[in-house]
């Protein structure tokens, strides 16, 4: 059936939307910070699923194969997932120092503290 | 067969996606985040990427889950139950995920050997690293050799990282042992 | 953690194979998967593990903050030292062929060598990071 060919990317535009509903509707920093983690990964499915051949096989050569999926998403998802721990280790970190700061990691929460040190500045 | 296998899996990923969405302890959200990463692996390895299945493993299953239990312990662990109604996120998000389907169905089949992705540059990948490079894993090969640069760059994004964890997060223990020795 | 018998008995035996399994993914990832960035956060992991289950204090007198920083380093200079070393032997930057006697052998090598920094600067990352956190919480609890 022609209209069951793309089904993994519809699962994915619906796992990146679900990922962008977290960033944009809850104010827990934490949160917000694993829903663009849940937001990348589904990126990264995009890719790999583009790069995957019926009949294929895994990217290493060996001499029974014929057929070979594509090598380049690979590379590039490769890289992507160790720079994407690496932002969400620095944007935690950043969300430690907040809650020093204000002593709260809720959005609004912050926002009121701001707006109280704007008015009585 | 194997189709099967990976539409289950897919419908796993989306029902852990969901969760995540609903619960407001983020001890859950952590340890989710944990199941969803490895859900993802293992659809890695059904779709042929196996070097990607092991670094999605190891770094999601594994660092992140740490990660967020660290800072979990360093915030606090209730999320705030939101007092508004989520009609403009709702609406944001269908508009997007509307245009975004729409957009999937100009996009070539998947697992057809004619897609575009799979013409120019992978079959010479594929073709001359046995002969040019001589090592069987042709991800390595192009990873390291054919696209250093790449990974060149990417390493230094890695280092900035370290660099930038140390400077948040390491300053003022060093001040603290200073007066510890005073 | 002195009271988890269990678990301290499990880590003992378990951490050196981690660490083994590492350094076998590192240096087989040419013939399956594998490769720097996978060793980089294997090994990490496994020290991590250790810091975890034997406490901080331990962890940093095996492996000392400065070291690890220094590790850091280390690794993108490997990488973009190569690069450098194959210029001053005529060729152009990161151009693998110069580094041995035929081809073949050149862009084996290269790999071998990019592939080892890479690992290096990720593990070493992975520990500046459990030290970064694990620093602060010690901090809150009181030092």
């Amino acid at each position: 059936m022609e209209i069951f060919s793309r089904y993994a990317y519809w699962v994915v535009v619906l796992v990146m939307m679900i990922g962008f509903y977290i960033v944009i509707d809850r104010g827990n920093l934490v949160k917000k910070l694993i829903g663009l983690n849940i937001f990348q990964t589904a990126v990264f499915l995009l890719y790999i699923s583009a790069g995957k051949i019926f009949g294929g096989t895994a990217p290493i050569i060996d001499d029974d194969a014929e057929l070979y999926s594509n090598p380049l998403p690979h590379v590039l998802i490769l890289t992507a997932i160790v720079v994407g721990v690496a932002t969400l280790a620095l944007g935690l970190a950043l969300v430690v120092r907040i809650k020093e700061a204000y002593g709260t990691v809720e959005e609004d929460e912050i926002q009121a503290i701001e707006n109280r040190e704007e008015n009585s500045a | 067969m194997e189709q099967v296998v990976h539409v289950a899996l897919l419908a796993l990923l989306v029902a852990t996606a969901l969760l995540i969405v609903r619960m407001r302890s983020i001890l859950a959200v952590v340890m989710l985040s944990g199941i969803y990463s490895f859900v993802m692996a293992i659809i890695f390895l059904v779709l042929d990427a196996v070097d990607v299945a092991f670094t999605e493993a190891a770094v999601g299953a594994g660092i992140t889950t740490v990660l967020g239990l660290m800072a979990l312990s360093l915030t606090e662990d209730r999320e705030k139950i939101p007092v508004h109604r989520p009609i403009l996120p709702l609406a944001v998000v269908s508009i997007t995920g509307a245009l975004l389907l729409y957009a999937v169905t100009d996009m070539p089949a998947i697992g057809d050997p004619d897609a575009p992705v799979h013409g120019h540059v992978a079959p010479r990948y594929i073709k001359e690293t046995p002969h040019a490079i001589g090592i069987p894993n042709i991800v390595t090969s192009v990873l390291a050799d054919y696209r250093g640069y790449d990974t060149l760059g990417e390493v230094g994004v890695i280092f900035t990282a370290g660099v930038g964890i140390m400077l948040l997060l390491g300053r003022r223990s060093r001040r603290r042992e200073e007066e510890g020795d005073k | 953690m002195r009271e988890h018998l269990i678990l301290r008995v499990i880590t003992k035996f378990l951490i050196p194979f981690i660490l083994l399994f590492g350094l076998y993914v590192q240096f087989h990832g040419d013939y399956g998967p594998g490769g720097g960035f996978q060793a980089g956060v294997i090994i990490g992991a496994g020290c991590i593990l250790y810091g975890l289950v034997f406490g901080l204090e331990t962890l940093r007198r095996a492996i000392p903050p400065g070291i690890v920083q220094g590790l850091v380093a280390i690794g993108l200079t490997i990488y973009a030292g190569t690069g450098f070393i194959t210029v001053l032997m005529g060729g152009h930057f990161l151009d693998y062929a110069r580094l041995a006697h035929d081809t073949q052998h050149g862009h084996h090598y290269g790999i071998l060598i990019v592939e080892l920094g890479v690992g290096i600067t990720v593990s070493a990352v992975m520990l500046t990071i459990f030290y970064g956190f694990a620093g602060r919480g010690e901090e809150n609890a009181g030092g």
